[in-house]
């Protein structure tokens, strides 16, 4: 604790510029961690907003709120916010909080680039934001922008290029830092079999972001040149091929899906053990299916391009590669599920939110399954199915695992208890309608209803009406969680060092709040 | 691959207790009329029923643990925390699971992709936002119409009571004999678009400068609808399919009415002319 009295009188000596300055100008990793949380929960309500605007015209059959333009303004723009606004950033949060505190070290590796990184992403939003209100509107081509549509756009379209270019800049960034601090930062003893389990799946997305950020950039890239500077990557009258740009945005965007649950995977994997009071199941065999997911995960893009017309022998190739994934991924739910047993449980609302991720998300992990038997998925491709599929992994796993960490850890950024009734409130509310909005949405799927549609057949009414009440219920359920943010911020029962019972590591030897400086001399791990 | 299959479907549809009679598919895929329609939806409810038992297990031992070793109920912990026997059983036993998969879904992609040796080809071109089709082989060849959806806007915007087939239908429907092995080459005029008929278990992109194809042999009369599948702009959710299965006789009357039309008129409606007709209608 000799350390912590020392930093905490460094933290007073510091010159410091304060208010607005102190933010612009921070290389702090708690400021700059604070930052991502806060952005990244604009961003989600924003998202939020865009999601129940769509819910709102899908209440009933018919087209009564929207036009069909903005309503696929709306789904593209929905799907890259919450993608690239709220899911990404708000990890990166995580682990800039958590990493340095997990590992022993005083801060990350570049501390100033960490600042930067940052400060990338709120011109980015304004640039996505903002292209609503450009002439032709926001790009209405799908998250996915699929060329030759996304040629089509307007100037929108540019806007989102850009932002996808300095958000991309903004992860790699982020990454590296990552990577570097995790690999030459930790405190003595601590070998990398020896980090929390956080750490490895924080190294492992690191290194995968480095992977595909650039394939992305390079994706937008070739659109942009298509729609400017006359060349035909995608253009079969100049030579080009439509499909190309999926078989690169998707070399992109398949490892871009364990970016996001990965570090998910981290938090449910310190959440558990902790109200378990139970070491984690299987520490090692984590590490591995980690790793095993990211690889495998470099092989299995074009199973989101099943009804482009590929060959037998690659629809084979990436239904097989597909349906292994399940098994690292089942490696992992099955030492969860062995951490709970024969522990000694309580249920504080981080480990309701850990449990509910690992109940839905295995839902989300059996319809993945499902998917990845390529006749049934040329069956259900674009279709509601789908999108309730990658809504149960991405909502209820990566969102319920954030909310699960974010309550784990606020008594440590904050110093005060958040309140656990309200914070209990939160999650029953959050897993019933989450259910009520996407559960439906499987049955209208198999049934025949497309995504990206503004109106349908009266045969899917009752189902979208239900999916539809479920979602603004889900929503306004996301206020509870601001509030209990905001109350644990102004005040409550001071929370001690280590408030949970269960809970290890070294995040915990320091006191809460976390001083602004933390191990400055590092802590020796036995 | 049917007889091992249909006790699985019925087993689902008895732990399911779905309440869907076999013409109105609420809760499922939508009734299979071609072969392979039919093991898409039977290979669905097979799977469905393997991982209902996986989760029936999984979430059986995680809720026992749930609220059997609770703190509140004393419940001490345990100090285990690995064990090399039921970590290898957990990751061979799904490999075994997995490959009971593959055996079937891999029979049916490769019967998926065999598009030889058909009756009838006819070629599906998407335009934003409708579709062309040309009879390019077999009985009616030559034959070519455009078919864009033909409900009224007053339905959509709310004026009118909406129809049973409510974006579902189109001015010229595709029409093909029962029981025929009919090809769908598909290619688009503009953006990628999906030609799809979830009652044939067919749905295939159709992409600009590019031909792809597939393949469907209807073994029942009547009308099968279905919707452009890949997001191509602002009517995509207006660009519906709709597939007549008739008998022979009936075909052969459609063919020669057919004929008849394309004789008596000029060309059918330039694609662009049209496609600015149904965008401002
Ligand atoms: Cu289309």
């Amino acid at each position: 604790m000799s350390a912590v009295s020392h930093s905490l009188e460094h933290g007073h000596h510091a010159h410091q510029p304060s208010g607005l300055m102190r933010w612009i100008t921070t290389t702090n990793h708690k400021d700059i961690g604070s930052m991502y949380l806060i952005f990244s929960f604009i961003m989600f309500l924003s998202g939020g907003v865009m999601a129940l605007t769509i819910r709102a015209e899908l209440f009933a059959p018919g087209l009564q709120v929207v036009q069909p333009e903005f309503f696929n303004q709306l789904t593209t723009m929905h799907g890259l916010v919450m993608v690239f606004g709220a899911i990404m950033p708000a990890f990166v949060g995580f682990a800039n909080w958590q990493i340095p505190l997990m590992i022993g070290a005083s801060d990350m590796a570049f501390a100033r680039m960490n600042n930067w990184s940052f400060w990338l992403l709120p011109p980015a939003a304004l640039l996505l934001l903002g292209s609503f209100f450009v002439p032709g509107g926001a790009t209405a081509a799908g998250w996915t922008l699929y060329a030759p549509l996304s040629v089509q756009m307007g100037m929108g379209m540019d806007l989102t290029i850009f932002a996808v270019h300095i958000m991309g800049i903004s992860s790699i960034m982020g990454a590296i830092n990552i990577v570097v601090t995790i690999l030459n930062m930790r405190a003595p003893g601590m070998t990398l079999m020896k980090m929390p389990l956080f750490c490895w799946t924080w190294l492992i997305t690191a290194y995968l972001l480095i992977a595909v950020m650039p394939v992305l950039a390079g994706a937008v890239t070739m659109i942009l040149t298509d729609r400017h500077f006359g060349t035909s990557f995608f253009n079969a009258a100049g030579g080009g091929d439509p499909v190309l740009y999926q078989h690169v945005f998707w070399f992109f965007g398949h490892p871009e899906v364990y970016i996001m649950i990965l570090p998910a995977f981290g938090i449910v994997s310190q959440v558990i053990p902790t109200f378990a009071r139970k070491p984690l199941f299987g520490y090692a065999s984590m590490v591995y299916a980690t790793a095993s997911i990211a690889i495998l995960s470099f092989t299995v893009w074009a199973h989101h391009m099943f009804t482009t017309g590929l060959p037998a022998a690659g629809q084979l190739f990436f239904m097989y590669a597909t349906m292994l994934i399940a098994v690292p991924t089942g490696v992992k739910v099955f030492n969860w599920v062995a951490t709970m047993w024969r522990g000694s449980m309580t249920f504080e609302t981080p480990m309701l939110f850990s449990v509910g991720f690992l109940f839905v998300f295995t839902m989300g992990g059996f319809t993945g399954l499902i998917c990845a038997i390529a006749p049934i998925d040329i069956q259900l491709q674009d279709t509601y199915y789908v999108v309730a599929h990658f809504h149960y992994v991405l909502v209820a796993g990566s969102l319920f695992a954030l909310f699960s960490g974010a309550y784990y850890w606020l008594p440590k950024w904050t110093g005060h208890m958040y309140d656990e009734k309200l914070g209990k409130i939160h999650f029953w509310c959050s897993i019933v309608f989450f259910n009520i909005t996407f559960f439906p949405m499987h049955f209208l799927g198999l049934a025949g209803m497309p995504r990206r549609i503004p109106d349908y057949n009266p045969m899917f009414a009752d189902f979208n009406l239900m999916a539809s009440i479920g979602a603004f219920g889900f929503g306004f359920s996301q206020l509870i969680f601001l509030a209990v943010v905001v109350k644990c911020i102004r005040g409550g029962e001071r929370a001690a060092a280590k408030p949970w019972e269960g809970a290890e590591g070294l995040e915990w030897t320091v006191p809460s709040p976390a001083p602004y400086h933390t191990f400055e001399e590092p802590p020796v791990v036995k | 691959m049917r007889h091992t299959t249909r006790p699985a479907i019925s087993v689902a549809a008895l732990l399911a207790a779905l309440p869907a009679s076999a013409s109105d598919a609420r809760y499922n895929l939508q009734t299979p009329v071609t072969g392979i329609a039919e093991q898409i939806h039977g290979m669905h409810s097979w799977m469905l029923v393997i991982c209902l038992v996986i989760f029936v297990g999984v979430f059986g031992v995680m809720f026992w643990s749930v609220f059997k070793h609770r703190k509140s109920k004393g419940a001490v912990a345990a100090h285990f925390h690995e064990n090399t026997t039921v970590e290898i059983a957990w990751t061979v036993i799904p490999v075994l699971i997995l490959l009971g998969m593959a055996y079937p879904a891999t029979k049916t992609v490769i019967a998926m992709k065999d598009t030889s040796n058909p009756d009838i080809t006819i070629k599906a071109t998407g335009y934003q936002w409708m579709w062309g089709y040309d009879y390019l082989k077999g009985e009616g060849e030559g034959v070519r119409f455009f078919s864009s959806m033909s409900t009224p806007r007053e339905q959509i915007e709310g004026g009118a009571a909406k129809g049973a087939h409510y974006l579902l239908e189109v001015d010229n429907p595709v029409v093909v004999p029962v029981g025929k092995k009919i090809r769908i080459l598909t290619t688009a005029n503009d953006v990628i678009h999906a030609w799809w008929v979830p009652a044939f278990g067919v749905k295939q992109d159709a992409i600009p400068g590019f031909i792809r194809d597939t393949w469907f042999r209807a073994d029942k009369e009547g009308v099968y609808r279905g919707n452009c599948a890949e997001l191509c702009g602002k009517e995509h959710g207006f660009m519906p399919i709709e597939v007549r299965v008739v008998s022979a006789e009936q075909y052969a009357a459609w063919v020669a009415e057919q004929k008849k039309r394309m004789a008596t008129q000029a060309q059918p409606a330039a694609p662009q002319a049209s496609a600015s007709t149904a965008s401002a209608g």
